[in-house]
């Protein structure tokens, strides 16, 4: 099962996994085979890699997901401004073009490696790997992965992460959870950002936005702020903190975690068998990968 | 948008399957695909085409099986169909549910020539 990861297989599937890999003849000298992998494996594989890693230097891995424009840079900046005494912080940009976000973070004094990806509308675990290999993470305690500005596409990729964060900002409608049901339902937290401007916005309700959360199953947090102003950032703040305790209580334990909405959401790495990867990986630039 | 990059991974699948049972040509391909995957299945069957070119998949026909949507809630226990945006229990009305298919995308069957 660790072939499809068992993350898309489900009570309502499993019966089809009893047959798998089995060679049948039709009459014609056709073969079939049933198969039941997930299209996405090699990229899971990939994820698995890179989550490893993660686990093995202990730091905490967030994906950060959103339209384009919802404050993703600038909560990281804010973030960075108030925690970066306390914590080391490390940023991965994902864009189209353009180095401006992975220079904003690094005008804050934290390192930040900016992928371009052209015109491929999310991150993989293959450029975020790639990416790693440019980056020393020797005592950082949080990886942020910015992924590109988009409510469709990254949802569907794993890149490694332990948590999913998406944000919704308040000049965006309050029901995009309502219509980009599959990123919401990935996110392990909600952040409802340019809180500040709530006050001259008379069609966003924070309560409406909750309610067509929850709509969806999904128990997560909801948190309102305004990172440029600094308002009511603590709760985003405490909720990292916590964070980076539990994810050194899981390294400790050797758990790992993966992001919202999967089955098993806490499993043992001997279950991945990464065990050719048990070598310590820092990832400095001096690395090399063979 | 990423139905390209989901049918390339598709194509690489199948490439190796299509290498393991020493296959000369791939006749058709199966998939299980549920509306909370993030992939649209008419994208994708526009997606697959360009993606098969070139490789043993090249004219293989692509069958997709949408799947439901089922949740079982977490309160009453009752399984029941759902919409991708109200994954309410059909029953008492709980958001307290649990996916139980539909958001799938895997591949299920390969037939070829051997």
């Amino acid at each position: 099962m660790c072939d499809t990861c068992g993350c898309n297989v489900t009570h309502g599937n499993a019966h089809l996994v009893t047959n798998d890999g089995k060679l049948a003849r039709t009459g014609d000298g056709k073969s079939a085979i049933t198969v039941l992998k997930n299209l996405l494996t090699e990229n899971d594989h990939q994820a698995a890699h890179n989550r490893f890693h993660f686990d093995q230097q202990s730091i905490l891995a967030i994906n950060l997901m959103s339209s384009p424009g919802a404050g993703k840079t600038a909560l990281l900046e804010a973030t960075i401004e108030a925690l970066g005494d306390e914590l080391s912080i490390a940023v991965i940009e994902g864009d189209l073009e353009t180095e401006n976000d992975a220079r904003r973070i690094r005008d804050k004094g934290v390192p930040a490696l900016q992928i371009t990806t052209g015109s491929a509308c999310h991150l993989d675990a293959h450029m975020v790997h790639d990416a790693l290999h440019h980056m020393d993470l020797q005592g950082i305690d949080i990886l942020f992965i910015e992924n590109v500005g988009n409510l469709v596409c990254p949802a569907s990729f794993d890149l490694g992460q332990h948590r999913n964060i998406t944000l919704l900002s308040v000049t965006e409608g309050d029901d995009k959870p309502a219509k980009y049901p599959v990123m919401f339902r990935a996110a392990d937290l909600v952040l409802l950002t340019k809180s500040d401007l709530l006050d001259v916005l008379d069609d966003f309700s924070p309560e409406k936005a909750e309610k067509y959360l929850r709509q969806l199953a999904s128990e997560v947090p909801v948190l309102q702020l305004a990172a440029r102003r600094n308002i009511d950032i603590e709760s985003w703040l405490n909720w990292l903190r916590n964070e980076v305790r539990e994810q050194r209580k899981r390294v400790e334990k050797k758990l790992t975690l993966r992001p919202a909405i999967q089955p098993e959401g806490s499993i043992l790495h001997s279950d991945h068998s990464h065990d050719h990867h048990t070598h310590i990986h820092t990832h400095s630039k001096s690395h090399s990968h063979t | 948008m990423h139905e390209l990059a989901i049918c390339q991974a598709l194509i690489d699948q199948v490439e190796d399957l299509a290498r393991d049972n020493r296959a000369i040509a791939v006749r058709a391909i199966w998939l299980n695909v549920g509306p909370l995957s993030g992939a649209e299945i008419p994208l994708l069957e526009h997606a697959y085409p360009v993606a098969a070119a070139g490789t043993v998949a090249e004219g293989a026909e692509l069958f997709i099986e949408p799947m439901p949507i089922r949740v079982k809630c977490k309160t009453c226990g009752v399984e029941s169909e759902a919409s991708a945006n109200r994954l309410l229990c059909g029953e008492c009305g709980d958001y307290h549910t649990g996916l139980v298919s539909g958001d799938e995308m895997i591949l299920t069957r390969i037939e070829f020539d051997t």
